[in-house]
């Protein structure tokens, strides 16, 4: 098999990784947020059950729950599953998972911003949604790029996940052909395939740090 | 009583065991130039955060031009008024914190204009109009789309007292508005304050700017021990014979 027609292979499974990735962070990052509003809410019964969800998303291995998110309906309440269920159970596991990581993140970020901040906008009038969204979250995102970037390059790499429950992705594809063609290539070429795609991630991402540079 | 500004009534504060006002009482009238001095720790900054509402007072009473703000209960509660009352209150004063506290991801303008814009719903032309005015006068004109970050501390502190003077307020606070800065910007800053004092701006000021307060106060207020321990015009103050006043006046030495 030559070059091309692997690469040609591995095309559609690159694909499945694009929109994964994307799916992902279009929804994990304002999930997050909410997840770390609701880590620093003064309600004790919600703060705690968000911390749970936190530990058991950190605590345990991203391809675990995937098994669970996308087996869990059957065995748990006997639901059968389609197939169909796939990608959308690939999409749920990784939003959960990585919406726990940024709320942690965007946490941290909350929590950099002086109180001083959140005084001057009182006396000012603001209501605390404006004084939320107009003062405080633009410097959060500014003081999190860094390490939304490495979690964002994580992601990129974690999306080989997906194989789990047999998700066609990249990854799944160069396992596949390297089985059945005996030969390392596949796999060469999709860790090019990655480390490109990081790279553009990396690229994009201090774009935008840059972006923000103007003050501070 | 119809000029009364601010009148604030048996005040009473503690955090936790630690009683940080323990009885203060004080009216400011319209036009008037009001500082506080005295040792760190004697209550002069909580005052003022309670004033400002930035926090909340254990037994007593806050108004603003008649309107009160919060009164104590039979049962000695402190109830505050409803949030829109509070809302409105909040439009009669402004405050000038230590550390300026610019929105740093906001030009000069923007920090200037926007709460009036936003929260305030003045018209963009207007608002815009205003602060262009206002920074003119302050010596800021040209510094409208500089960052907060590439000015001085007294530019900064500046910008920060026109930020408060666009929203029309009655009545400024100043938290020790040079403890942040060298004596050469604390210059330019307290210059600018005297100014709005010739203006008859009301103001109350804690500082620990001894001859500035002389200087630019109608009346000066020592507190010490959460109390306010003595009150009058800077002469009386200044020339006080009461033993802590005098050492207090007297260690500080610029007079």
């Amino acid at each position: 098999m030559s070059v091309g027609k692997i690469i040609l292979q591995l095309l559609d499974g690159s694909l499945v990784s694009i929109v994964i990735f994307l799916l992902t962070l279009l929804f994990s990052l304002p999930l997050g947020l909410l997840v770390a509003l609701g880590r620093l809410s003064k309600d004790r019964i919600l703060r705690s059950l968000i911390k749970v969800y936190i530990s058991i998303m950190r605590g345990t291995p991203l391809m675990l729950q995937l098994m669970v998110v996308f087996f869990g309906p059957y065995y748990l309440f006997g639901i059968k599953i389609k197939t169909s269920y796939r990608f959308a159970a690939v999409i749920i596991g990784f939003v959960l998972n990585y919406a726990a990581y940024f709320a942690e993140i965007y946490r941290g970020g909350i929590e950099a911003v002086p109180k001083g901040q959140y005084e001057a906008a009182r006396l000012l009038g603001y209501t605390p949604a404006q004084t939320f969204l107009r003062i405080i979250l633009p410097q959060v995102i500014k003081t999190i790029l860094p390490s939304v970037t490495n979690e964002v390059i994580t992601l990129v790499k974690d999306t080989s996940l997906a194989f789990v429950i047999a998700v066609s992705e990249m990854f799944t594809a160069a396992k596949a052909i390297a089985a059945a063609q005996t030969t390392m290539m596949p796999f060469i070429i999709a860790g090019i395939f990655y480390y490109v795609f990081n790279a553009v991630v990396a690229f994009a991402m201090a774009r935008i740090e840059k972006a923000m540079d103007y003050y501070e | 009583m119809s000029d009364c500004l601010v009148e604030i009534k048996n005040l009473k504060k503690s955090f936790g065991d630690l009683t940080v006002l323990k009885d203060v009482s004080l009216s400011v009238e319209k036009g008037e130039v009001v500082s506080v001095i005295g040792p760190s720790g004697s209550g002069k900054s909580t005052l003022l955060r309670c004033a400002t509402l930035l926090e909340t007072m254990d037994s007593g009473e806050l108004s603003y031009m008649g309107e009160k703000a919060c009164y104590t209960d039979a049962q000695g509660r402190c109830v505050y008024a409803s949030k829109e009352e509070l809302k409105h209150i909040r439009k009669k004063f402004g405050l000038v914190f230590q550390n300026f506290n610019l929105f740093p991801h906001f030009s000069v303008l923007k920090n200037v204009t926007d709460a009036a814009i936003v929260a305030h719903g003045v018209p963009k032309e207007e608002a815009f109009a205003n602060a262009r005015r206002l920074l003119t006068q302050f010596g800021l004109e040209g510094k409208e789309d500089s960052y907060p970050c590439q000015l001085s501390g007294g530019q900064q502190q500046r910008v920060s007292i026109v930020r408060a003077l666009a929203l029309n307020p009655q009545v400024i606070y100043f938290d020790e508005p040079t403890s942040a800065l060298d004596p050469e910007l604390t210059g330019e800053v307290l210059r600018v304050i005297k100014s709005l004092a010739e203006a008859h701006m009301t103001m109350i000021i804690v500082t620990h700017e001894m001859s500035f307060a002389k200087e630019v106060s109608d009346r000066v207020i020592f507190m010490e021990n959460g109390l306010i321990q003595m009150q009058g015009t800077p002469e009386q103050v200044f020339t006080s014979e009461n033993e802590r006043v005098k050492s207090f006046i007297g260690k500080l030495g610029n007079i």
